[in-house]
Formats: C-alpha cells, structure tokens, sequence
C-alpha cells in the first residue's frame, strides 16, 4: 500500500550578531570553552536580559523574505524545563505572538536524489526569536558543557505540513539557507550548528481523511541527516502500517552512523513547558514607519537574482541557479562581470575553475586568493588571444596558490600566445614533415588527424600557438 | 521596655543627613562613625540578629579611603563614607548574597547590582548583609534559613518582613540607613513593625538588576530609613534609568531638592479607600493610628475624600498567583549545577537536581514554588494565572480611578502590628495580612510607611501613604509633613 507523506520542518537557526541575544557578550563560534560568558547569560542571581535589537531587526528582515505578516505586537516568554545546558532553566523564547506568521517559500529544482521538482510554495507558519542553549559534550565519566553558545539568538523556522518527499525537504532547506545567507541573517553553516532541524513525519493513506500519529526527529544536523531520516521514518511507518500495527506519537532521535532512528520519548512523556510571558522584558512594538523602512532594506531573494542573471547577462537557466545558490558566489560574479568579463565565459570559469580551485583548498569565496578584478582580467586575456584557454587553466592555478595576477605570470613565465604566423608556420612545417602517416590520413578526409596535428604544433611551440591558427595553418599548408 | 529599645532614636548621628552634615563640617569622619556602629553591633546585634554578616575590615578599608578622598577635597559627593546596610538579595560584588537561603550558601556575587554601583559613584560604604526571609518570602524574617530577628522594640516579637533585617538594624541604632526590597510590602510592613521609614518607588524608577529575582513583575528595591529625609536622599542615590533593566522607567531620575519645594497641605487632597476600614482582621490599635493619621491631615486642612478600589477583594490572591508563578520561574535557575550548593550523592541527573533543590530551599519557599508551578501548568493557566493578570488590570484601573479624585491614598500598612513569634502558623493568615500593601505592587504605584503611634503593648504602628504613578515627590512631601506635624508619643 503506498501511503502519502505529510513532513514539516523546525528549523533553528543561529542569527549573526555582534553580540549574544540578551547580553553584551561576543556571539562568536570556535573560542576556548567558556570564555565567552558573563553573569546574564551564565544565569547567576539577579541579572536581567536585554533584547538584541539586531537580532530583532534580523528576525523581522527574515520573515519579510519569507513573505510573513510581521506583528506590530509580540512578546517574550518563558519556556521552563530543567537541563544543565539551560542556565535559568527556562528559555526566553516566543510562545502565542512570534515576530513573524504566515509566510512562505517557494521551491523548485532537483533534490538529492537528482528528481526535479516543480515549483511548489511551502508555507512557513511562524518564525520566532530565541536564545540559544549552550552546548553538552557527554565523556565516558563526566559531562561538559560550554556556555558560549547559551544566550546566542536563535530563530524558530517552522513550516506548515507541506513537504511530500526527502528531496522536497532537501530542497526547501537549501533554499532557506539561500535566504539566510542572501540577508546576512546567519551563514547557517551547518557543521558549526548555525542551522539545525528538526522534523514532523506523518503518513495517511490517500483514501482516508486522517493522520496516523506523527514522529518528531530530533536535532538532524546535515541536509544529508534530514534526507535519510525521512527516508527511514518513511519506511518505518510503512512498515508499522502495512503489518496493521499501531502508531504512536512519539519524539525520535537519529543515529547518523547506523542510518536508523531511535525512540527518545513518546508523547505521554511530553513536557509541560509552563509557558508564561517573560516579566524582565517589555512587550515588542513596531512601528509601521519602522516596518517600511526594514521592507526597503530586503534584499533581493536568491529566486530574484536568478531570474536577473538570466535576463541581464544572458546566461543559460542552469548557470544562473548555480552562480546564485551560494550568495558569495553570485557578488564574486557580478562583481568580475563589472570589470567588462564577458558574461558566459565568467560563469563557465567560476562554475568549473573556480569553484574546483576553492574546494580543494577548502576555501570559501570570501577567501578565494583571486580577487574579482584579477579573475576578470585573465578571461579577458583569452578573449584577446593574449592567451589560450589551456594555458589560461595554468596561469588560474598559479593565480590561486601564489596570488599573483595573470599578466605577472604571463610575463614572468613567457606565456604569451603565439599569434605571429611566421613562427607558427615552423612550428606546422615540423609537425608535418615528422609525422607522414597522420598528414597521409588527413588528406584521405580523417579529421582526427588534424587534431593530432595540431597538437604537435602545440607541443612544439610549448602551448603558446594559437590552436585554432594552427589548424587554419595546417590544412593551408596540405592543400 | 527591652534592653536594646532604650538606645533607639537616642543615636547620634542617627540619620544620613545628620551624619552628612558633621562629616562635612570635620566634626566626624567615616571611620569613626563606622567604628561607632560596628560597635553598637557587636553590643546589640547578638540580640537583635539583623546582620547576616558584617565584613569589619572592608567596611574599615571603605570609609578609610573615603576619609582621604575629604580630607583632599575629592569627595565624590555630600554622602561619601556613609554606611548603608543592605538587604541580603543584593548583589555587591565579591560579598556573599545568599538571599539568607541554604541553597546559595557561601555564594559570592561576581558583579554589582546597579543600585550598588549607584551608591559606591556617591562614596557610600556598603555596610553588612541584613537579615531576610529565604529569598524575601515572608512577612516576618522567621523563614531565613540562619536565624531569627528580632524586633528591637520587643525581642520576643517578629521585625516583619521580608526585609526585617534591614528594619531591624536601623530601628536598633546598629546603622543609619538600609536596603530593602519589596514585592508586596516586604519594605513597608517591617518598618511599621519597626518604627521607622519605608518607601517603595514606583515599578520601574530602581533598577532591580543585581536583585535576586522574586516577582520580577512586583519587585522594586528602596529605602529603609529613620525619617522621610533619608528616604529621599537614599532614593535620589538608587534611582534612575538603567540601561541593564529592560523594565527600567526612562528618565527615573529623582531630585532630592525637589522635596523641599513649596508644599500646602491646603491643596492637598487625601483619598480613603472606603474598603480599607472594613478589612477584616484589622486590629483595634491599627484602626486607631489610621483614624489619628486621617484627623491629623484633615485638621491641618487637607482635603479628605472617600474612594473606592472595589477589586480590593481580589488583590491577596491575585497577588499570590502571579507572585509565586514568577518565583517558581525566577528560583529554577538554582539547581546547583552552575553556583550555589549541589548535593550529588547520586549520580542521576534528576537526583541531583531534587536532592539539591530538597536540601537547598526552607519550607515556605518551597510552598511558594509549587504553587506557582501548579498555576502554570498546562491546563490551569488560563483559569489561574491568566485571570489573575486580568485582575490586575481591573485594580490597577481602580488606582487610577481613584487617583482622579486626590492625591495621595491613605490607609494603614498591616492589619495588625508586631507579633510574638510563633503566634501567627497558618500560612494564609499571613497571606491576608498582606492586604494594604499587595494592592500598590499590583498596581506598580509608589508608597511609604511612616511611624505614627504605639499599641497597646508598645509596638509601633506605621501609616501608608500611596502615590500616583512617578509621583514620589507629592508622597515625599505629605510624609515629610506628616512626620513633622505628628507626634508619635511614648511606647506605653
């Protein structure tokens, strides 16, 4: 029996602010253990919260991208539960009037399992600020726990039942991360726990109007996690399902290394969080004029910028989606394309070149050694001829590992190409008479001879001849 | 008359502006009135048991460098090296705030509060830890978890509470001025026990940051002093914005000179809440100081007219609700894992976290956080918690009702006066007692208890006086004027 899917996801990630959500401390990831606390967000007696406006504005800037109502009136409450990664024991968080409800995301485009999906808009029901926990490390004997991260602001994504698949799952968090990154809300990196979710699964069979009880699993931390969890769960109601048993609700963990689920709490476990209004702080009130000034200020969404690419710069579909999935990449772009490179060349370089150079050094492009300017400078040196595109692969290498410009070692090494006739018609001389049965071939009609040739004139004049000269040269010189 | 009531009023200086004043005309220095009061403590405090702690030489080491900062002209303002006394749920960094529980045993705090921080820019000598309720819940100072203290008009006798301690040691001559903090008369009720003067600022004018959280949405620090004067000067130093408190009140700022601007107790018009004359439990030496206190204003001129607060019925229980939910979110942070006493005999994670909290909290304490828990649980919220803020807003609305017809309100601060200890056990009759002064926290008003007579066995009576919203200087003022006309007369 083939049951349909209902998914929804919480997605929590971690806004990039100066400092924590309620306390002057850095918010910052990668310091020692515990050194970046202070007594408000350690929870000692007597201290008060502050709200971080930025992370506010931030909140508010992220809900405008997912086309959200943003309340004019919200609040902070109180979410108690006792765990030694929470200082106070309760959580300043969201509870009946988030920042941000009713929005949505539109997906579209291939999962991890390479099937297209179609355009589809995925409702987002509410998005709401929070302070993060700090984090537990568990050893054989003892636990850790590092406040740093305790009191970083963190938003609450939360998605309407929409998703039908694992890949639609895939796609709409890459497309969340985009927003993320396109508005300088988070880098939602999520090795480094800036983003992280969790997931609502639930399977009905098409015939019947209702549910079977959800599983919420708990804390994915990869869109790979998210993926194969889904696949899992899926799988495993199925399974429950078809041998008539029973579900139950109940709250999963994930063990990345088996690929399996595991049964954490079931619902009558279920915590009362004993939600109440937040007394230390006042109620949120935004003022219209404030809200329009923030719309001005949303930056164009990652959808946006593709459709531009193609329409402004005349680059296939595909190209477009590929320069404007990751936010750096899409500046890096323009950015060479404002130094007169010609569009489609930059994107073939950035696509293949670049982004090949940049991963193996594990760099990201705010890192990438080639500035704009320079990378925009070398495809012009192959527009120009100045240089051919096998050696321009050369120069790029050595462009990203010593951060020299191209002209420095063009000129440095003598690569210039040869566009002189005279010294490439030696070059085509000596390639013929060394090689009679390839020239006897070639005049028989066997193209592939030619490209041999060629390459012969290549190897003579050390990649420097202009190729497409030397053929023109060759097939002169037998005719 | 006990041993230590013979020295009380009779101290000298007895007052920070006294002391103000012969510090600065040379005639005294910090040091020695520290030194001076350090020794009535080591006299009385025995008896008394107002102090938590006193830390000699810090104290010393502070009015040193105080003296040296006058005697080169520095001193950083007219009350540079007084000693203030301050209430144990005050953060001063380094000294232990233990907020006279178990739980926060030998606890040091790693920061100042702000009224700290306000206090030490003016020079002023923190002075000893005071005596509390565990974690200011009580009227009696009977639930600190170290000792007892007492009342120094009569030993046998409970000082109130929660800030006894504070009441208690000014009352005993044992230092000039206090701390305290109030969340439903925790500072008015132990200065009528006491004798002397209590003042609650409006919600929002002190900054609570560094005060050990009880009812975040009721507490309000102030001062415990000998006379109106004191309270104005003490709440000029503590009050003001404070960036670090979100529920601050912007340009909180009081002056105290504005105490001493033209006051007409002609134009003055006093409210009487018709419902305060019919609390039941009212004492019959209470309704008499309240009657005298009425006739005082009236004979001099003042304007006297009925009010109402018809939810008045309601405040007590309204109160204990949100209070306590408060409380039992507020005291989750101890649990022994970060500060504060841990008992882990177990290895489990919940056990230390039971075993702990069993050890750590007294009984009322406990009480109090479970039935803030209870309130919030799911399912009972909107039938407790949620009415009882809607509660609120009905008698915060009778305030301001009745604030359109006068000035100031009139009423008396306890129903009853200091009590031998052990006579009042059932926990709800003290929760009634609470009656005239959980309607001001509610309401986020300012009030003050002023000394206005005796009872029958000698223990004093206060008068409360409630004022608008942010208007301390009226409510400073028509004390000042009421202390000045009134005579208490003699214990009896």
């Amino acid at each position: 029996m083939k049951f349909d899917v209902i998914i929804g996801l919480e997605v929590h990630v971690q806004v990039m602010t100066k400092s924590k959500m309620f306390c002057s401390c850095p918010n910052r990831y990668g310091s020692d253990p515990n050194t970046l606390v202070c007594p408000i967000c350690m929870g000692y007696p007597g201290v008060l919260p502050v709200p971080n406006n930025e992370a506010i504005r931030k909140t508010l800037l992220a809900g405008l991208m997912c086309e959200c109502n943003i309340a004019l009136y919200s609040k902070f409450d109180r979410k108690s539960y006792f765990y030694p990664d929470m200082p106070k024991n309760y959580q300043i968080s969201q509870y009946d009037l988030p920042f941000c409800e009713d929005g949505k995301v539109v997906i579209s485009g291939k999962g991890l399992s390479k099937e297209f999906v179609e355009t589809k808009p995925i409702g987002i029901t509410r998005i709401h600020l929070e302070e993060d926990v700090a984090k537990s490390t568990h050893f054989r004997q003892c636990s850790g726990i590092d406040f740093n991260r305790a009191g970083v602001p963190l938003m609450e994504i939360v998605s309407e039942p929409d998703i039908s698949t694992p890949d639609e799952a895939y796609i709409y968090l890459t497309a969340l991360k985009q927003i993320m990154q396109y508005a300088d809300i988070s880098d939602c990196d999520m090795e480094k726990g800036q983003m992280r979710c969790d997931v609502n699964v639930s399977l009905k069979s098409p015939e019947s109007p209702t549910l079977n009880a959800k599983t919420e699993v708990k804390n994915l931390n990869s869109l790979k996690a998210v993926h194969r969890s889904l696949l899992y769960e899926t799988e495993r109601q199925s399974e429950v399902l078809e041998g008539n048993g029973q579900l139950i609700q109940q709250t999963r963990g994930w063990n990345d290394d088996i690929g399996e689920t595991y049964i954490l709490r079931t619902k009558e476990d279920a915590a009362d969080y004993r939600y109440f209004p937040e007394p230390d702080l006042m109620p949120v009130e935004i003022s219209s004029d404030y809200l329009e000034k923030l719309k001005k200020e949303v930056p164009e969404t990652p959808a946006q910028r593709c459709a531009r690419f193609i329409r402004e710069f005349a680059i296939p579909e595909y190209d477009a989606s590929v320069l404007t999935s990751n936010k750096s990449c899409a500046d890096y772009f323009e950015k060479c394309i404002s130094f007169g490179s010609d569009a489609k060349k930059t994107s073939n370089w950035t696509m293949v070149e670049l982004l090949r150079e940049l991963s193996q050094a594990n760099k990201t492009f705010d890192q990438c050694p080639v500035n704009p300017e320079n990378f925009a400078e070398l495809i012009k040196l192959i527009d120009n001829k100045t240089i051919n595109g096998k050696i321009a692969k050369a120069v790029f290498s050595d462009m990203f590992s010593s951060g020299k410009t191209a002209l420095e070692i063009i000129d440095e090494k003598g690569l210039k190409q040869v566009t002189d006739t005279d010294e490439i018609l030696q070059f085509v001389k000596k390639a013929v008479e060394s090689n009679p049965t390839p020239v006897q071939q070639l005049k028989e009609g066997k193209s592939t001879a030619l490209n041999f040739l060629v390459g012969q004139v290549m190897k003579f004049s050390k990649g420097k001849a202009n190729p497409q000269l030397a053929s023109d040269m060759i097939k002169k010189e037998l005719s | 008359m006990s041993t230590v009531q013979k020295f009380v009023f009779k101290h000298n200086p007895g007052t920070i502006h006294e002391a103000s004043d012969a510090l600065e005309t040379g005639d005294l220095s910090s040091v020695k009135l520290c030194e001076g009061l350090i020794d009535r403590i080591d006299s009385v405090d025995s008896e008394i048991n107002g102090f938590l702690s006193v830390d000699k030489d810090q104290i010393l080491e502070d009015a040193t460098a105080s003296d040296s900062r006058r005697k080169n002209g520095k001193e950083l303002s007219p009350y540079d090296g007084i000693p203030i006394a301050i209430k144990d749920n005050i953060s001063v960094k380094d000294q232990t705030c233990g907020c006279a529980s178990k739980i926060l045993e030998g606890f040091a705090s790693p920061y100042n509060a702000t009224v700290i921080n306000n206090l030490r820019k003016n020079g002023v000598v923190c002075f000893g830890r005071t005596n509390m309720d565990e974690f200011a819940m009580g009227s009696t100072t009977e639930f600190s978890a170290y000792r007892k203290t007492s009342n120094p008009w009569d030993v046998g006798r409970v000082p109130g509470g929660s800030s006894g301690g504070s009441a208690a040691v000014i009352s005993s001559g044992q230092a000039l001025a206090a701390l305290g903090s109030d969340t439903g008369g925790s500072i008015r009720q132990p200065a009528s026990f006491c004798g002397v003067v209590g003042l609650k600022p409006t919600y929002g004018r002190v900054s609570r940051y560094g005060l050990v959280a009880f009812a975040s949405s009721l507490d309000q620090i102030g001062p415990i002093t000998r006379d109106v004067e004191d309270a104005s000067i003490l709440f000029e130093l503590i009050s003001g914005h404070d960036e670090l408190d979100s529920t601050s009140l912007p340009k909180s700022n009081f002056n105290y000179a504005d105490l001493h601007d033209e006051f007409d107790i002609n134009s003055l018009k006093i409210g009487i809440p018709k419902e305060f004359l019919e609390v039941q439990g009212l004492s019959t030496d209470v309704k008499g100081a309240f009657e005298k206190s009425i006739s005082i204003f009236k004979s001099h001129g003042c304007g006297i007219v009925e009010v109402t607060l018809p939810n008045l019925a309601y405040a007590v229980s309204s109160y204990y609700i949100i209070a306590t939910a408060e409380a039992s979110s507020n005291l989750s942070r101890f649990d022994g894992i970060r500060y504060g006493n841990r008992v882990d005999k177990s290895s489990d994670l919940l056990d230390i976290y039971l075993d702990s909290r069993e050890n750590g909290f007294g009984e009322e304490v406990k009480r109090r956080i479970l039935l803030g828990t209870y309130v919030l649980s799911s399912g009972y919220y909107d039938a407790y918690y949620l009415r009882a803020q809607k509660m609120r807003t009905l008698i915060r609305d009778d305030f301001n009702k009745a604030f359109s017809a006068c000035d100031l309100l009139l009423s008396p601060v306890s129903p009853i006066s200091a009590y031998p200890f052990g006579s009042v056990s059932d926990p709800l009759q003290t929760y009634l007692s609470d009656i005239y002064t959980i309607p001001v926290n509610l309401a986020g008003n300012c009030a003050i208890s002023v000394p206005t007579s005796f009872d029958g066995d000698g223990m004093p009576i206060g008068t409360q006086l409630i004022g608008n919203f942010m208007e301390e200087v009226k409510l400073l003022q028509a004390a000042s004027w009421f202390e000045s006309v009134n005579d208490i007369g003699k214990q009896t």
